[in-house]
């Protein structure tokens, strides 16, 4: 965390940085000049009020929409010159919403490694469901899963591309309370493990506390603050 | 015009008769409708004299044109495809170049199938032969460009999310829309093929019909309806491709990012 790391090392690149990053949409600005720096291995919070802007911030982060104006550097390189599919498998985005293509368990993880004509062995496939708590659903037909175990399939969907970063957009909001916690401290677990770097979009105040390394808030899609959870939310 | 007057012969009085039969039986149903709450009275009213002025001007222009070569029956063609085309636009609407896009998709189909039909002697040059069996073609060719394009759009923009969703994992615009390529060809080519396994069973189609009222062999006009319903399967089912596909490439940006979502589309 930049916060924690001694003055006389050099300053890492960024894992990802965004410089003035703009979106308007109709002459609205969704999102409006936001420069930032995540390290690699840090967890930044999004939050703010509906609307604020932070689920269009994320899309502009794994290019699922086109900034107006600035730019994102993925690990110092504007990522514009990262094909789109390829940049997403780096970048990868797990949404509200599983999203999980009709047919198995399986089909579903192979999906992204296939993209690039990667071949994932059932013993893979095996690993990655055990680690999101769900060994042996590998030929489970997707229709009949629960809320959240879809969602416990679609991380291991995502972390099946062994992504550089994850960009969670509020991942249990969807879910019961139970199921929410499970998936939570699964997400925790693995981006501890992994070390990964993350960027959580979420309006819970408490799973920030949890969560995140630095928390950024965004307030009518312009930076409003962004430090220490402890400095932008205040101490609970 | 003493020569066109001279079409006015019994044959043609005793049609427009018939066409002022049917549009009393279409009022009729319009006014069944009406008691049911359905006003559909101003609908049917524009096209039932759209549809006569149409053909009464589509009667007269053949009968001008009746000994014109293949140039001039080509152009009426093109013409009829450019009318198709701003019908069918209608369906893909919300993406620029929607003309455009209709127009390439029934050029294509029905170009291709009315050439070939040709080069196999299926289908003669003369004006009296060619427009009206390259109307048929080109008016199921606009009907399967709408009916595609139609279900694309709705399937893709209903479908955003899993859409989104395997852009997310790294998949090309290609891939992520490749099931709703697919039930939007099935769905304009599912009419065809319910046209051809019906045919003889459940109607008679118009060509063989008309050939048999003119004395022609009813074998061989079975054979040449079936000809004719085939070709118009053929150019229903390219015309239907060439327009989802045209559509799914419009559907993404150059970044890959869909741009049919819903409250844009």
């Amino acid at each position: 965390m930049p916060e924690a790391m001694n003055p006389a090392m050099p300053t890492p690149v960024p894992a990802l940085e965004t410089r003035g990053l703009t979106r308007l949409v109709g002459g609205k600005a969704l999102v409006s000049d936001i420069s930032v720096s995540i390290a690699p291995g840090e967890v930044m919070a999004v939050v703010g009020a509906s609307g604020a802007g932070k689920s269009t911030f994320l899309r502009l982060l794994n290019r699922l929409d086109e900034p107006t104006a600035g730019m994102v550097l993925l690990n110092g390189q504007d990522y514009r010159a990262i094909p789109p599919p390829r940049l997403r498998q780096r970048v990868c985005m797990m949404m509200q919403t599983p999203f999980l293509f009709p047919g198995t368990v399986a089909e579903n993880i192979r999906f992204g490694p296939a993209q690039r004509r990667e071949i994932l062995s059932e013993d893979k496939i095996a690993a990655l469901l055990g680690r999101v708590g769900l060994p042996g659903y590998a030929g489970r037909d997707t229709g009949t899963l629960s809320g959240g175990e879809a969602q416990r399939i679609a991380l291991a969907r995502t972390l099946a591309n062994a992504p550089e970063v994850l960009l969670l957009d509020e991942p249990t909001s969807a879910l019961d309370e139970v199921s929410a916690r499970g998936v939570e401290d699964l997400l925790h677990g693995i981006m501890r493990e992994r070390a990964m770097t993350c960027v959580l979009v979420t309006h819970n105040a408490a799973q920030t506390r949890r969560f995140a390394d630095r928390v950024m808030r965004l307030s009518g899609g312009r930076l409003e603050a962004v430090g220490p959870v402890a400095e932008v939310l205040g101490d609970a | 015009m003493p020569d066109l007057l001279a079409y006015f012969d019994t044959a043609v009085w005793l049609g427009l008769l018939q066409a002022g039969g049917a549009i009393i039986l279409c009022g009729a149903v319009v006014l069944l409708y009406r008691y049911h709450h359905v006003h559909v009275a101003r609908e049917a009213v524009v096209s039932l004299l759209r549809g006569l002025v149409q053909m009464v001007f589509v009667g007269f222009v053949l009968a001008l044109l009746l000994h014109g070569n293949l140039l001039i029956g080509a152009l009426i063609l093109l013409a009829m495809a450019g009318a198709a085309a701003a019908t069918a636009a209608k369906r893909s609407k919300g993406l620029g170049g929607s003309f455009a896009l209709s127009f390439v998709s029934i050029a294509a189909g029905g170009g291709l199938v009315i050439a070939t039909m040709i080069a196999l002697g299926a289908l003669k040059t003369d004006i009296q032969m060619l427009v009206p069996v390259g109307s048929m073609i080109i008016a199921n060719a606009m009907n399967a460009c709408a009916q595609a394009a139609e279900r694309f759009r709705a399937d893709v923009v209903a479908h955003a999310g899993p859409i989104e969703a395997g852009l997310a994992l790294g998949a090309e615009p290609s891939v992520a829309v490749a099931p709703y390529v697919r039930s939007a060809v099935y769905a304009c080519l599912l009419p065809r093929l319910d046209m051809m396994k019906s045919l003889g069973l459940v109607w008679i189609p118009g060509v063989m019909a008309g050939m048999m009222l003119n004395g022609a062999n009813p074998l061989t006009a079975g054979l040449y309806q079936f000809v004719i319903v085939a070709m118009i399967m053929s150019s229903s089912g390219i015309t239907g491709l060439v327009a989802v596909l045209l559509l799914r490439s419009r559907a993404f940006s150059p970044a890959a990012q869909l741009l049919l979502r819903p409250g844009r589309a």
